[in-house]
Order: structure tokens, then C-alpha cells, then sequence
């Protein structure tokens, strides 16, 4: 059914069109109005068999939902940036348990400085926690994503987040053409758990591992996420029988066939760098998109397959891998260890810099002249930068730096371009 | 559930409750048909306070619960000694997610029995979480409280050995005033850990205004199983705290774990009671009073109160808070009804 509504709601209701059985919030922006809504279908009654438990932490919501995944129902939560960081050791145990649980990661900055936006920091700080990492680019692909990571995780035994753009996604109003529970129904079967805390049959789950054995179990995490790699384009295919709608896989490409130039992106900005793409096209520029949607599993063939014949990548991430450089471009430099071609990396869009149209025009034409540095920091205010470095280097006790730049911006609300 | 084949080799003693008691009077663990849910063969140190403390509880509460009981554990002794795998002693459903999170694991394991139960898929199944002092009264506290102020459907045991035992016996906020750990050793002008810190996490139990608080020690373990019994009667949030002698943690030969928690009790150093809500509805009154020297002696974690010249004054201020306790809680029982 089409209609107009947010983000989070969107997710909202399609998750409760999974039937979970147990839900565990903790307030965190912009993650909330997902919880919210949800809050509400289990308490009018409109999501039945479902306990809706608010908590004191997200430490605590991954922990509820641990023992609510090991007592064998279908458990989801949903968080951001801090929230995240504080329920990492949660994380990392949910995964190493191999419980399916899902969770919506709004993506938001991490601190400090403080910073409520948009940028990829928080779930990519996760890389290496044993989630699968879905990467919406719409609205409508969260929504689906949500759908298809249950089947994903509860197939696999692990656990999934599907990451959507804090704000940019989960608070805009669009169309979306949301499932029938019918159509839910016949793609998501009943939770089979592998594991389960029964009385009739009782096990021990958690036992510590030592040298014997650790880097068995530890192995078959990859083993797991390899078998992910398999399974994401399937039930994409599957997905697609039913709802009738190409979402999810591991990648999509955007005009790359003939592209010398191929820009690789995650979330939201794709939209905006196809826009931008389509009008370089126009003036018969050959630059194409690489869209990654799995993350964690990282599609190292697809994306080399992607990318193998263009003469140059950019890769366009609102991460940093501070001391050296980008996040997802280190990724796509592995995928690409066997090709000749030049590879930038653009960090942009740091909480929720806006990324436009008129910086992507300036960096695609640069990088199409071979004139990117290999790092570049998109629309970064050099001026605000030196002058801060110049006042540590004159003075010792420079204060702290974020509130020094902030002064010399002076009062505006924010700079968004 | 297969049960265990049991055998009382102690015939003619005390020591798994009194034969002669009519059934009903008689403990669970004078039962051959106990569940005995922490099996032998474990690698808790010979009189590990903690080990007993934990099969009484818990096979208490399976007896109390027709054997339909799942136990989150928090890392610690417990999750360590009675998990090496192959081995594991535990003869439940059973889970050990992480250090502070046992209470949240037991909120979730209860949400999903609540849903379970009334889509029709299991009967009445109850939720036990346990973790030591450390796991339950530092790092495991946030999850604790929001467990009782939720009134989630657990019983939450803290098995108190007032120290990390596990990781070499450092300091907790149980830990007692004076006392030698490896973070408070007895060394300059205030030996053993300071004064004026610490927290009772009963008391802060009973502020959460939760159905049932309750304090016992490996003492008296027919009280232990009393009360497990009665908590797995009651719905909602419920919280246990077992005080259990630790032989390597606090230095006392290994036969002297339940006369310490004996003497713990007897000296007012541990009130023993029972809380509904925010009242207490009854204590264990002191059977003979004890100077607090009784009990404080034979530990090495407080030899350097008793060397040469023993140091009164710091005696005196464990007094003084043994004597507080008695006031307190109503420990002897003419002082209770005067105060009462």
C-alpha cells in the first residue's frame, strides 16, 4: 500500500510486520521515532504476543536483547552513534553468541564534539563486531531491509543492523509502498532458533572458550558472513517474487558500464551523487555509481567486478579512519589489489555537513583531470583549520579547540553548505 | 531432565537437613530427588562459599518452580568454575552473556517467556539471575536497577564475597571497611580498605520498593532455601543476598566457610532479614552475640588489625558498625521490641 510517511514510521511499521516478539528501547536520537512507533502498535494492541520493554541504557537494550534472542523469540532494538558505542560490549557478545537479533542503526556522529547529525562513524566503528551491516539508501530500501534482515539473521544465526542515514532518512516524509502482513508472512517464516534456553532440554549457552577451540568458533563468524555473502543476492531475488521490488543485494551500479570514472558510496548521498551524475552526463562525462548495500559482509568481488574497468574510483564517505585516511576506501583499495586504476578518497558529509550538488560537480571534474589529492576532505573550511592550528602553535593553553572554532565561526545556526 | 543419582555419604549428620523432620520440615537438599543444578565435579576452591550458596539457590528455586527455571549468569566465579567446557555443572538452561549485563539477559529471558507462555508454546517458566558482588553491586548495578525499577519478573541472587575474587581478589563496594584486597592493601597510615565507603545494595533494593528483599548466608541454609522458596511464589522483581566466606579471598582454612558467615551473622556485621516492598517483615535475630573480633581474627584479610598491638581503634569502628546493624534491623530480638 503506498503511502506518505516517515522514515522512522516506515521502519516502524514494517518491523511489526515481522512480529517481533520482543522490543527494548532506549531513547537516542534520531533513532527514537522508531521505537516510538512502535511503542504505541504494542501498546493499542495493534501488535499483539509482543513485550515492549523500556530501558535504562543500551547497554541494557542489547542485554534484553540477548536473553530475550537466547530464550528463543525474535528480539529487535534500534540505536545511534553513543548509543551504540555504549552497548558495544553487548554487540560484540550478541554476535559471538550468534544470536539473530536485528537493529536499526540510525547513523549519527560520534562525539566529541557532541553532534546529533548524520555521518557513518558509529556503525563503521563496528566494522569488525560479527554484524551483518545493511546499508539503506532509501527510505523504501530501509523498510525493505528491515524485512529481509530478520529472515537473513534468524537463517544464519547472527545478527544484523541496517544502517539508514540519521535524520536525512529517518526523518523525511516520502512514499513508500508498505507489505501487506501477508506478503510478510510468505517471505518470513516463524523463528527457528538454533539455540534456546528450554527447560525440557536444557543447555548451557556462553561457556568460556580458551586457546583449544577460540579460534574455531571465532572462524566460523567469517564462515558465517561468507555464507551471508551468498544469501544476500537470494533473498533479494526471493524479495523481489514477492513484493515486487529490487531492493537489498550487495551493490548496485548506476550508469558504471562504460564509466571511467565510478564513484563508491553507502546511504542516502547516492541519491544525491546520481543526480549529479546524470547531469555530468548530459555534458558527456562517463562517470557511474557503485552503491555498496552490504557493508559487513563487503562484496570484495562484486565491487571489483564493478570497478574493474574504470580508469579511476572515488570513494565518497561520511567516515574517517583517523590517522589514515577513509574507512570503506580502505575496503574497496582490498577488493581492488589486482587493478591499475587511480583511487581517491573524499571524506564528506562529517555530522551532517550537507553534501550538494556544487561540491560533487567540482570534486567529480577534479578527479575526472586526475587532480584529486588521494585524501580529501570536501568542503572543509581550511581558514577555521589553520587559524586553530596557528593558535596552538602560539599559545599553550589554547582552550579547547571545538568551542575555539565554533567562536571563530561566530553565531550562525549551523553551516549546512 | 535426567536427574543426578545422589548419595548422602554424611548419614548420621546434619549436613543435608535433619531426616527425621517430617517432609514438609525437611531442606530440598535432604532430598535425593533435588535437582542438584550445580553438579559435582566443578573447580570452585575446596569451600568455596559462593559454590554452596549456589546449589542450595538454585536447586531451591527449581524445586519451588517444578524444575521450569532458566539462570542468567554474570562473568565471575560461578560462570568460571562451573563452566569449562565440556564440563559444565549446570543441570538448567543456562546463560553467561557478559560481566554487567545478567539482570538485563534475566529481563529479556522473562519477556520471552511471557510471550512464549501465552502464545501457548510453554508453560510457566521462571527467571533466575546471579552474579557475585562485583557483577551485582559495581558493574552490574545499572542493569540491576533497571531490572527492579521495571519490576521485571526476576529473581536476581548476589552471591557476596565482598571482592573480585576472580580476578585476584581487588576491592568491590562490598568489600568491608579495613579489609586487605589487592587494591586495598595494608600498607600506610589507614591499612585495608578506608572507612565511610560501600554500598549495601539490600537496602538500595528495598528503595526500589521491589516485592521481595531478602539477606541470608551458607550459614544457615535452611533459611537460604526458605527464602528462594518463598521469592519463587511471588511475581516481579525479587532480590537475594547471599553473604558467602571466600577461604582464598578473605585467608581462613577452608573448613571455617560456614562458621565465618556464621560469625558474620552472630556479630551484626551482616543483618539477616526479610523485606517486602520498602518494610521489613522479619530478621534472624543474633543467637548468641559475638565480639567483632570473633570473626574478624581468624581472617588474614584483617591480620593487620591483630598484630602485636591489635588496632583497637579501627575494632572499634567495625564495632561500632556491628552495633549499628543490631540497632538497625532489630538483630536481638529484646532490642527489636523495644524498638519495635
Amino acid at each position: 500500500m503506498l503511502k506518505q510517511t516517515e522514515g522512522s514510521h516506515a521502519v516502524a511499521e514494517a518491523v511489526a510486520l515481522c512480529r517481533p516478539e520482543v522490543i527494548c528501547a532506549y531513547p537516542i536520537s534520531p533513532q527514537t521515532h522508531i521505537v516510538e512507533g512502535i511503542g504505541e502498535m504494542v501498546k493499542s494492541g495493534q501488535l499483539t504476543n509482543c513485550e515492549f520493554i523500556n530501558v535504562e541504557s543500551e547497554f541494557a537494550a542489547m542485554s534484553v536483547a540477548i536473553g530475550a534472542s537466547a530464550a528463543g523469540v525474535r528480539a529487535y532494538t534500534a540505536t545511534a552513534s553513543q548509543g551504540l558505542l555504549y552497548m558495544v560490549e553487548a554487540i560484540y557478545n550478541a554476535s559471538g553468541l550468534g544470536l539473530p537479533i536485528v537493529m536499526t542503526v540510525a547513523n549519527r556522529a560520534i562525539g566529541a564534539p557532541i553532534n546529533i547529525w548524520n555521518d557513518h562513524s558509529d556503525s563503521l566503528s563496528q566494522r569488525d563486531c560479527g554484524w551483518i551491516q545493511l546499508f539503506a539508501e532509501t527510505n523504501q530500501e530501509a523498510l525493505d531491509l528491515h524485512i529481509q534482515a530478520f529472515k537473513l539473521a534468524e537463517e544464519l544465526s547472527l545478527p544484523v543492523m541496517v544502517c539508514m542515514d540519521g535524520f536525512i532518512l529517518t526523518h523525511a516524509y516520502e512514499r513508500v509502498d508498505m507489505p501487506s502482513q501477508e506478503q510478510v508472512d510468505s517471505f518470513l517464516p516463524p523463528y527457528e532458533p538454533r539455540q534456546v534456553l528450554d527447560t525440557t532440554d536444557p543447555v548451557s549457552i556462553g561457556a568460556m572458550v580458551g586457546p583449544e577451540a577460540f579460534m574455531e568458533v571465532r572462524y566460523l563468524a567469517h564462515a558465517k558472513q561468507m555464507q551471508a555473502l551468498e544469501r544476500i543476492p537470494q533473498l533479494a531475488k526471493e524479495f523481489n517474487t514477492i513484493f515486487g521490488r529490487d531492493t537489498g543485494g550487495l551493490v548496485h551500479t548506476y550508469k558504471s558500464e562504460d564509466a571511467e570514472t565510478i564513484v563508491v558510496a553507502m546511504g542516502s548521498v547516492l541519491g544525491t551523487i546520481k543526480d549529479t551524475i546524470d547531469e555530468m552526463r548530459t555534458s558527456g562525462v562517463k562517470i557511474g555509481v557503485l552503491g555498496i548495500t552490504s557493508y559487513r559482509p563487503f562484496p570484495l568481488e562484486e565491487v571489483r567486478q564493478a570497478l574493474q574497468n574504470a580508469k579511476r574510483v572515488v570513494v565518497l564517505e561520511k567516515s574517517m579512519a583517523v590517522g589514515i585516511g577513509g574507512i570503506l576506501s580502505t575496503d574497496v583499495r582490498l577488493a581492488l589489489s589486482s587493478e591499475r586504476l587511480n583511487g581517491y578518497t573524499v571524506v564528506a558529509g562529517l555530522g551532517g555537513r550537507a553534501i550538494t550538488k556544487k561540491s560533487l560537480h567540482e570534486l567529480f571534474s577534479q578527479a575526472n583531470r586526475d587532480e584529486l589529492p588521494a585524501l580529501t576532505f570536501l568542503d572543509l573550511d581550511w581558514n577555521m583549520v589553520n587559524k586553530h592550528l596557528e593558535r596552538e602553535r602560539t599559545v599553550r593553553r589554547s582552550g579547547p579547540a571545538a568551542e575555539n572554532i565554533l567562536r571563530d565561526v561566530g553565531v550562525i545556526a549551523s553551516k549546512i553548505s | 531432565m535426567p536427574l543426578q543419582v545422589i548419595k548422602f555419604y554424611q548419614t548420621g549428620t546434619f549436613t543435608v537437613g535433619n531426616r527425621l523432620l517430617s517432609a514438609d520440615d525437611r531442606s530440598v537438599q535432604a532430598n535425593t530427588q533435588r535437582t542438584n543444578s550445580l553438579n559435582s565435579g566443578h573447580r570452585a576452591c575446596q569451600g568455596c562459599g559462593e559454590a554452596l550458596g549456589a546449589r542450595y539457590a538454585i536447586d531451591a528455586a527449581m524445586n519451588a518452580t517444578d524444575r521450569q527455571l532458566i539462570a542468567a549468569n554474570a562473568t565471575g566465579c560461578l560462570e568460571v568454575f562451573s563452566t569449562p567446557y565440556p564440563e559444565t555443572s549446570w543441570q538448567i538452561p543456562w546463560i553467561h552473556s557478559l560481566f554487567g549485563n545478567a539482570a538485563a539477559v534475566a529481563t529479556g529471558i522473562a519477556a520471552a517467556v511471557k510471550v512464549k507462555k501465552q502464545k501457548g508454546l510453554i508453560g510457566d517458566v521462571r527467571v533466575v539471575a546471579q552474579g557475585g558482588d562485583g557483577g551485582t553491586t559495581d558493574i552490574g548495578f545499572g542493569c540491576l536497577s533497571g531490572m527492579f525499577e521495571r519490576n521485571d519478573d526476576v529473581l536476581y541472587i548476589c552471591y557476596d564475597n565482598e571482592a573480585y575474587m576472580n580476578t585476584g581478589v581487588q576491592r568491590s563496594s562490598a568489600t568491608p571497611p579495613a579489609a586487605r584486597t589487592a587494591t586495598t592493601m595494608p600498607v600506610g597510615a589507614h591499612p585495608g580498605n578506608v572507612f565511610g565507603q560501600g554500598k549495601f545494595v539490600p537496602a538500595i533494593a528495598m528503595a526500589h520498593e521491589i516485592p521481595y528483599v531478602a539477606t541470608a548466608t551458607v550459614a544457615d541454609l535452611h533459611d537460604l532455601e526458605y527464602k528462594v522458596t518463598k521469592a519463587m511464589t511471588m511475581r516481579g522483581a525479587r532480590y537475594i543476598h547471599i553473604l558467602v566466606p571466600c577461604p582464598l579471598g578473605w585467608g581462613y582454612p577452608s573448613n571455617d566457610t560456614i562458621r565465618l558467615a556464621r560469625l558474620a551473622k552472630e556479630t551484626g556485621l551482616f543483618p539477616v532479614f526479610e523485606a517486602e516492598y520498602d518494610q521489613i517483615t522479619s530478621t534472624l535475630p543474633i543467637r548468641r552475640r559475638m565480639p567483632v573480633e570473633e570473626y574478624l581474627k581468624p581472617q588474614k584479610r584483617f591480620a593487620h588489625l591483630f598484630g602485636k598491638k591489635p588496632d583497637v581503634g579501627t575494632i572499634a569502628r567495625i564495632q561500632a558498625h556491628a552495633d549499628k546493624n543490631i540497632r538497625k534491623y532489630g538483630l536481638l530480638q529484646e532490642e527489636f521490641s523495644q524498638h519495635g
